[in-house]
């Protein structure tokens, strides 16, 4: 049996380990709030664009249209890109995220596809690098507060190796925010466009769109944005998720390291106690014998 | 000039502008035009260059970069890659 001190030692380590997981989840809840603002302030934009690309895109069909909304016609080459964060500690946050692209890649592997995969965020690259690491193209970073150009510099490296004509089929992957208690692990296919079937329809009343220069212009340069757009607010979905995962991971474990704590203390009394009353009978024994 | 035209500025960050408004200016790709309100269908792209908002008398400019103005029977949207508010 452990003695009085050392378990008195352990009860401190666990009692500062405590301290820790409850600042970090107090950390994890304050930078929730900024992520979820960040997340819902870059809606409006995505969801207006996906909402003028359904416009175009009805309008635009044929030879004509870009392959970047259509496609190269072939379904051979897929690039997967992974969206996690660069930090650990959030339970089975980034898992989730690798879990669900791991299936993707094994499904489109045993269908004797190739597949490439881009990583954005610490996590994933560490986690796919175990399994797939001859099939890892490249690998980014996206930092403490997801920017613009990280999103942009996944984006270029997505729309270099589809000009390249190196793939065919790109699908993103990561976390959909829908609440403090759930994240989804989403996967979305970027290249050809997915057009959003429930987008709103712009009532013209009547009257025909006039297009400066033209459709197809216009079009073609709004598809690399809606590409660098969607990547963006994956990356804003999943540092709010992250946050969220992250804070329930550490309450979790504050609330764990309190039960081991009343464990130990019970324990070290009953030591204790025990001590106590060893020391009396060998006191009052002691007595006796004179 | 009872009619106010809806406006909104949104950059991929956040929405930097959004209500009612007179008269926006905008530097569209093939010449700058300005929308007031009732104005028809119309999609352009947007030179780097600054956006003029009127409203009850007063302007505010905007500095794009990047973007695209989307004008529809409900009123006017701004995509724009990088925007802020111009001193």
């Amino acid at each position: 049996m452990a003695t009085v001190k050392e378990m008195r030692t352990r009860i401190s380590a666990v009692k500062s380990t405590q301290k820790i997981t409850k600042a970090m989840q107090m950390v994890a809840a304050a930078k929730l709030r900024r992520a979820q603002t960040a997340a819902q302030s870059g809606r409006p934009y995505a969801t207006r664009m996906a909402a003028v690309i359904a416009n175009l895109a009805a309008g635009v069909s044929g030879d004509g249209a870009p392959k970047l909304l259509v496609g190269t016609g072939a379904d051979q080459r897929h690039l997967v890109v992974v969206v996690t964060s660069d930090r650990g500690l959030a339970g089975g946050f980034n898992s989730s995220i690798v879990r669900a692209a791991r299936q993707h890649i094994d499904k489109l592997l045993a269908e004797g596809r190739d597949v490439r995969i881009v990583t954005a965020g610490r996590k994933a690259r560490d986690q796919l690098r175990r399994l797939h690491a001859q099939r890892l193209v490249e690998s980014f970073e996206v930092g403490g507060n997801p920017s613009l150009a990280a999103a942009e510099q996944v984006s270029a490296k997505v729309q270099s190796m589809f000009e390249a004509g190196d793939v065919d089929v790109v699908t993103l992957f990561f976390s959909q925010f829908k609440s403090v208690v759930t994240q989804i692990p989403t996967g979305k296919q970027l290249i050809p466009a997915e057009v959003v079937a429930g987008a709103p329809v712009i009532d013209l009343k009547g009257a025909s769109y006039e297009y400066e220069p033209d459709e197809e212009t216009i079009l073609a340069e709004l598809l690399p944005r809606n590409i660098t757009t969607q990547i963006f607010s994956a990356m804003l979905e999943n540092q709010a998720g992250f946050f969220a995962a992250q804070m329930t991971a550490m309450d979790n474990a504050t609330r764990n390291a309190g039960d081991m704590i009343s464990a130990l203390t019970l324990q070290m009394n009953r030591a204790r106690q025990a001590q106590i009353t060893k020391e009396l009978i060998e006191i009052i024994s002691g007595a006796e014998a004179i | 000039m009872a009619d106010k035209l809806h406006f909104s500025l949104v950059s991929p960050e956040r929405e930097l502008f959004s209500g009612l408004v007179d008269q926006v200016d905008a530097p569209g790709s093939e010449g700058g035009f300005g929308v007031l309100a009732g104005h028809a269908p119309f999609m352009t792209a947007l030179k780097e260059g600054l956006v003029t908002v009127h409203s009850d008398g007063a302007t505010t400019v905007y500095q794009v970069r990047g973007g695209f103005a989307d004008v529809t029977p409900d009123g006017l949207t701004i995509l724009a890659e990088h925007a802020a508010e111009a001193v």
